[in-house]
């Protein structure tokens, strides 16, 4: 399936630019080892789970793009597919699991659920959207979407990391340790530890409505 | 004899297995005699998926795609029919009924007044489709009473970012519809021609 | 015209007059569409004790409550139903709506009642005393509120009742997060400080775990281990999560946590209307959107006293039955995953599988979430195209794939190992815990609502009730391929006899008039008992809406079932169990 050429660099050099060709092939090369073999977490949560799964059984063979190997466990895996919809209850589980995967991490919200709370945004055990915890790059819509749905989205994906480069990824810059999503913890609500501060203010200012 | 069902089961796998290869040989030879194709073809896909398929269920999206149903409901689109001078008619008369009867509340309609008049014009100022919302049940083009909001086929669409779509978006010509949805576009012209013949037939009737 | 159904005879209708039995305690409920007793609270055990044991209703079904803000009342409603057939009787205790709000727990009389009563607690705040571990079940300890009550309100709360004023004809878009002052769905109670909030954790989970204590045989006190196993974890069954207690290898104690997908369904249904609801009964158990649909229209039907058509009635019951099969096949392909056989049967069942969610697609638009089944009949005809396509997978193409998936399976000497004479549950018990479905059967309680208390129009067809005696991981295997062989039969029957005709008794209409009253309308999907209670006061939306959902009310026997178990046996005997988690945490 890839139409890309490693070989041909695809635009004129010019002399005083020659050391640079280098890493823009070495880069095409890095892309191309990331891109045809993204190992999915196994991380089913509702019915887009099932879709998920489908995709990977005979009929759309998932195995063609490098990803059958669904693993389990989140130390090996390279794509965090999010497919179902993500109550309160879940999340720190999920967030728990993105901090354990290794750098290079993707992630991609498959269904409405996952990437804005889909038909349930209205629950109160709902939370509207993956992206409120974990930085999402590819949006899959549909409800389930199809598996080939799927496989569109997953090569959107894959064009994403075609575009990478070695230089300008976060997870070799300087300094740029991959930083952790803190965990929410479960209390009269969600709490998500990042908005502490909001949560005390707009808390205090309910409390001084309700007394006035 | 202990084993006996083991090796019923590999026999089954085994007859499987045969299968394949030897259903590609076959399709060789019909290649050869009639340029059927197995793969990368239509009647290969649409014998790959029917009753009689065998061996390979494979249909490798993106280079083949399945036969779409024309019942196939995805994000909904709106229709605008095109007259002669090339203007767009949206036939969406912002009634609402669509996003009275969408189960999670994702559509938006702003409906004005026309100035002069006071009354509603019959189209809409703004019409806003949350997609990350939408659950593709369908009801919005089922109880549309003027076909001007339809499901979509497209399953492409996976984007970089959130899916909220605007009229803009959502605007696509009516012989797109009758593409994806030959039989109900047919239905509903059929309706439409008569019903303005019954219209015309009780006018003349009136003025004779 | 309808044949005589073969096999068991119909069963007898008779009229329990409790009333006359228990002068006083026990009256009629006499508001207008509703049905059954109502039970005054303080001698309710006895009553419930006398229903079991003289008047032969051994199978609870149902436990739930319904908040009546406006007249100050909880009500817990019971539905009961004999293993013998027939129809069931329901009873309701009502009490005062102000704190504490206590009814006796009936879990000395049917131990099934156990998690329902748990979901009553945690989503409606009635407290059942006398239930030995009443903590919450699908929120989390420390959670505020009760949320089914009538006046608790979300964070994303607009309205009432669907449709809401915003959309149209003012209907600028407004993200839900916009209307909030967290920007989120979230809300705090006034003058929280969640930097001194300290999470409960697991703490009771934990510790009604430790209160199983294990002693060898010089009577020395052991140590033991406790493993969560979920909620993500390498089965498909979803986000499930068991607290395990363990001995070594043995299963000493074991204690389910859900709610990981509790999607507020329920409370959800309330703010919809009655035909919003029904893609969103899609989405319970999403292998078998057919059947969510058809037991939500038929209660629906009931209410409205409405009658459906006679071609779509056939059609109703041909979808069901295609999804009957395609749901056994799956779950012969999971059961083989989590015995180690790594994917071929699963691609098998698979395959077949896509081939019925082609036909699904085809008529109803979608593969998976159909939302096909409208009050009255179906949305759309069966073009005759497609009416061939299940013609030639009934006739031609799924008899011999079942065949070849026995040859592949039934006799295999690992497969056997494995599973024969490993034992699940014996038939009594079974119905103690209100276990209901292929479970229910394999252990040899011939128990099928289709035959006991038919709906639709399955007294028609020609088929046997599938029943094994053992209990064991085998018997449920193989009672599975018994089932889809007579869903065939049944298919083959409706294919023959389906009439032309409209296909639905009711004009397209998305504002149904609903009378005010109760309904239970119950149906035998895949995994067991579905049903839906409605309860309906003559507005657009329902006032409750109760899903009884199969796969959580299977799951109150998991702890006898795994007890002394080895955890190697655990995936495989809750993997027999056929749960989904959509219906599980709704």
């Amino acid at each position: 399936m890839t139409e890309q050429s490693l070989n041909s660099p695809g635009y004129e050099i010019s002399p005083d630019m020659q050391n640079v060709v280098a890493i823009t092939n070495l880069d095409r090369l890095y892309n191309w080892g990331r891109r045809s073999s993204v190992w999915p977490l196994m991380f089913g949560l509702a019915c887009c789970a099932i879709e998920m799964i489908v995709a990977q059984t005979a009929r759309y063979d998932l195995a063609r793009f490098g990803m059958e190997v669904m693993r389990p466990s989140p130390r090996q895996a390279d794509l965090m597919l999010v497919a179902g919809t993500v109550t309160k209850k879940m999340v720190p589980a999920i967030v728990r699991l993105y901090n354990q995967m290794p750098e290079p991490k993707y992630v991609v919200a498959m269904g409405a659920c996952a990437s804005g709370g889909g038909p349930f945004k209205e629950g109160y055990n709902v939370v509207a959207g993956i992206d409120k915890f974990l930085p999402v790059d590819v949006y899959v819509p549909g409800c389930p979407p199809t598996p080939q749905a799927l496989i569109a989205g997953l090569i959107r994906l894959q064009q994403k990391i075609d575009k990478e480069s070695i230089r300008s990824v976060r997870w070799y810059r300087k300094g740029g340790d991959t930083v952790a999503v803190p965990v929410p913890i479960l209390g009269p609500d969600l709490i998500d530890p990042r908005r502490m501060p909001e949560i005390k203010r707009v808390a205090a200012q309910g409390a001084a409505e309700a007394k006035s | 004899m202990y084993g006996k069902g083991a090796i019923k089961s590999l026999l089954v796998t085994a007859t499987r297995f045969w299968n394949t290869y030897w259903d590609d040989f076959v399709w060789l030879l019909r290649r050869i005699r009639r340029g059927d194709r197995r793969y990368y073809s239509q009647e290969g896909i649409r014998h790959r998926s029917s009753k009689d398929t065998r061996g390979i269920f494979t249909i490798q999206y993106p280079e083949e795609k399945l036969i779409t149903p024309e019942e196939f409901r995805f994000l909904p689109f709106l229709i605008y029919d095109e007259a002669e001078d090339g203007k767009r008619e949206i036939r969406c008369t912002s009634c609402g009924i669509c996003a009275k009867v969408c189960p999670p509340q994702c559509i938006w309609i702003v409906r004005s007044n026309d100035p002069k008049t006071g009354r509603p014009i019959p189209e809409p100022t703004a019409f806003f489709i949350d997609g990350d919302i939408c659950m593709n049940c369908g009801f919005c083009s089922e109880y549309c009473p003027f076909d001007a909001i339809k499901m979509d086929h497209e399953i492409d669409i996976a984007s970089y970012n959130r899916n909220v779509f605007d009229m803009e978006a959502l605007l696509k010509p009516a012989s797109y519809y009758a593409g994806i949805r030959p039989a109900n576009f047919a239905r509903e012209e059929e309706a439409r021609r008569q019903k303005e013949a019954a219209k015309a037939a009780k006018a003349a009737a009136s003025v004779s | 015209m309808s044949m005589p159904s073969m096999g068991t005879p119909a069963p007898v209708q008779e009229f329990v007059d409790l009333s006359s039995r228990f002068p006083g305690i026990v009256a009629p409920d006499s508001r207008a569409g509703f049905t059954g007793w109502i039970v005054a609270a303080e001698r309710l055990v006895e009553v419930a004790t006398v229903l079991r044991d003289e008047l032969g209703f051994d199978l609870l079904s149902c436990v739930t409550g319904v908040d009546y803000l406006p007249e100050n009342r909880m009500e817990v409603v019971y539905h009961l139903n004999r293993t013998t057939g027939g129809p069931g009787l329901n009873f309701k205790v009502q009490v005062a709506r102000a704190d504490p709000i206590e009814v006796p727990s009936l879990i000395g009389v049917w131990p099934g009642a156990d998690l329902q009563e748990r979901e009553a607690w945690d989503l409606l705040g009635i407290r059942f005393a006398g239930h030995p571990d009443l903590r919450r079940i699908l929120m989390w300890e420390g959670f505020e509120g009760h949320p089914l009550r009538k006046d608790w309100k979300e964070a994303f709360y607009e309205e009432d009742g669907k449709p809401f004023k915003s959309r149209w004809p003012e209907g600028q878009l407004q993200m839900a997060e916009d209307r909030n002052p967290l920007q989120d769905n979230l809300s705090f109670p006034p003058g929280f400080d969640p930097e001194k909030w300290i999470p409960e954790g697991d703490a009771l989970l934990y510790g009604s775990l430790a209160r199983y204590t294990i002693k060898d045989e010089q009577g020395l006190s052991t140590d033991s281990i406790v493993v969560n196993m979920g909620p993500q974890h390498p089965s498909t069954h979803g986000v499930f999560r068991a607290a395990i207690k363990l001995n070594g290898e043995t299963i000493v104690a074991l204690k389910p946590v859900i709610g990981y997908l509790h999607r507020n369904h329920e409370k959800i249904g309330e703010r919809n209307t009655f035909l919003l609801n029904m893609p969103y009964t899609d989405r319970l158990d999403y292998f078998n959107s057919m059947a969510n649909n058809l037991g939500y229209a038929i209660t629906v039907e009931k209410l409205m006293g409405i009658p459906v058509a006679e071609r779509a009635e056939y059609i109703r019951v041909i979808m069901a039955e295609l999804t009957r099969i395609q749901n056994h096949l799956v779950f012969i392909g999971n059961l083989l995953n989590d015995l180690g056989a790594m994917y071929t049967p699963a691609l098998y069942a698979f395959e077949e599988r896509e081939l019925i969610l082609d036909i699904f697609e085809a008529v109803s638009g979608a593969r998976m979430m159909c939302n096909y089944l409208r009050f009255g009949g179906v949305v759309r005809d069966v073009p005759p195209d497609v009416m061939e396509k299940i013609r030639g997978l009934v006739h031609d193409r799924l008899p011999g794939k079942t065949d070849e998936m026995e040859r592949l399976l039934t006799e295999n000497e690992i497969f056997l190992s494995r599973t024969k004479g490993v034992p699940m549950i014996d038939g009594e018990t079974a119905v103690q815990y209100s276990i209901t479905g292929p479970v229910l059967r394999a252990a040899g309680v011939p128990y099928d609502i289709r035959r006991a208390d038919p709906y639709s129009i399955y007294d028609r067809f020609e088929f046997d009730v599938a029943v094994r005696p053992h209990g064991d991981l085998f018997d449920n295997y193989i009672i599975r391929i018994d089932e889809i062989r007579q869903s065939l039969r049944i298919l083959e029957q409706a294919l023959k006899g389906i009439p032309e005709g409209p296909v639905n008794s009711q004009k397209p209409q998305y504002q149904v008039r609903v009378p005010a009253g109760e309904a239970y309308g119950r149906i035998e999907s895949p995994k067991g008992e579905l049903a839906y209670y409605v309860v309906s006061n003559g507005k657009p939306n329902p006032w409750r809406y109760h899903v009884r959902a199969p796969s959580f009310v299977n799951i109150s026997a998991l702890e006898k079932i795994c007890l002394g178990k080895k955890i190697a046996d655990f995936v495989a005997l809750f993997g027999v169990l056929d749960v989904v988690m959509g219906e599980l945490d709704r």
